[in-house]
């Protein structure tokens, strides 16, 4: 456990590192260039584990495992539980508001990143005495020894401004109610006497192989009306439009047919001897 | 293996994450970009102790650990209050005080 080596690692550490911190770098790429909210989350808990990981094999054991406790374990479900209010399958928007601001960004990163990259290669960092010396009382002892002893003002600190986000967290969510809730007899009333719409609204889905509750109904002509769809889904564009769909499901249904009365369907059916195909057809099986 | 190496590591996340915040539109994702420029930070922060041969590095790393979990917890219930008002959780979409 105290054999942290102080200038070049374990063999076990480098294969450690250099496999895990391909998985962190995978992991912070997927955070960033995933389209969805949720799979952006999931990347980043994985390069949070990964990060745990590398506290341990750095020495440090407590925050190892507070890391995973904390930022995988709380942080990032209350991510989900945002992702989950906001809308999941809402995705970012492609239109930019500044023109080429993305390509400048990206230029903006890469030269970051290596200027900060040139200035770590350029420091001369010689001396690494590793935390042998420093964990060898344990390493939680020898935190709560800085924590209550140097640090502690800091330490106070800490817990007024966790009650401050604590109270500001519940300031900003919380909603007064300024007037009194509508009753169901007051809505309907007002909706009478608007006279827009007096029946209640049409359901969705009546495709005959869909029934879902995102998908649109049809209009007697044909087009989907999206007055049927509820109207969270609809603010969301969380509409399925399955017409697509519908195409390919007749296709099938049309092969299957083809196939119960052993067509062919690369010729197309012509009629015979002036009555209809599947007429003869039948007639032919039964003798 | 060099232990500096770490310090390299930390220095890609943390621009890959810096970059992030400039291209995403999405309020969380670029939530979740900055969470990941503090987990870049905690890393060096952690090398930098292992390097001097004290504890100091991890203390601070844990500070910044209270600190995010505070700013995430009042970073996500303004995106949420936002998402209340404007029905979208796109940062451009706040704009009242523009021009």
């Amino acid at each position: 456990m105290n054999t942290v080596a102080a200038y070049t690692t374990s063999t076990g550490e480098a294969v450690q590192f250099w496999i895990l911190g391909t998985v962190a770098v995978l992991g912070a790429l997927g955070t960033v260039f995933l389209k969805r909210a949720v799979h952006s989350a999931l990347s980043l808990a994985g390069t949070m584990i990964v990060l745990a990981v590398f506290y341990l094999a750095n020495g440090a054991y407590f925050l190892g495992i507070v890391q995973i406790v904390v930022y995988t374990g709380a942080i990032m479900m209350l991510f989900l539980f945002v992702v989950m209010l906001v809308g999941v399958t809402a995705a970012d928007s492609l239109k930019e508001t500044i023109r080429g601001q993305r390509w400048l960004a990206l230029l903006c990163g890469l030269g970051f990143g290596v200027l900060l990259i040139g200035g770590i290669g350029n420091a001369t960092l010689t001396e690494f005495e590793g935390l042998a010396a420093a964990n060898s009382g344990g390493n939680i002892q020898g935190l709560a020894a800085l924590l209550f002893g140097k640090y502690v003002f800091a330490f106070e600190i800490t817990g007024a401004l966790l009650i401050t986000a604590a109270v500001g967290a519940m300031v900003l969510t919380h909603r007064e109610r300024t007037e009194r809730a509508k009753t169901q007899k007051e809505l309907a009333e007002e909706r009478i006497r608007k006279g827009e719409y007096i029946p209640p609204l049409p359901a969705p889905g009546v495709y005959a192989r869909h029934n879902a509750v995102d998908v649109a109904g049809l209009l007697p002509d044909g087009t989907p009306s999206e007055l049927t769809v509820s109207a969270t889904l609809r603010e969301r564009g969380q509409i399925r439009d399955v017409s697509s769909q519908a195409i390919a499901d007749l296709r099938a249904l049309e092969q299957r047919a083809n196939e119960r009365l052993e067509r062919d369907p690369l010729e197309p059916p012509r009629p015979r001897r002036g009555g209809s195909t599947e007429l003869t057809r039948a007639e032919e099986a039964q003798q | 293996m060099n232990p500096v190496n770490y310090l390299y590591l930390a220095a890609l996340l943390f621009t890959i994450g810096a970059t992030g915040v400039l291209v995403r539109r999405n309020a969380i994702v670029v939530f979740m970009c900055i969470e990941l420029m503090l987990n870049a930070c905690n890393l060096s922060l952690i090398a930098f102790s292992r390097m001097h041969g004290n504890l100091d590095g991890q203390i601070i790393a844990f500070f910044t650990m209270v600190v995010a979990a505070a700013e995430v917890v009042v970073g996500l219930a303004i995106i949420v209050s936002l998402f209340r008002t404007r029905h979208s959780a796109s940062v451009d979409d706040a704009r009242l005080m523009k021009l």
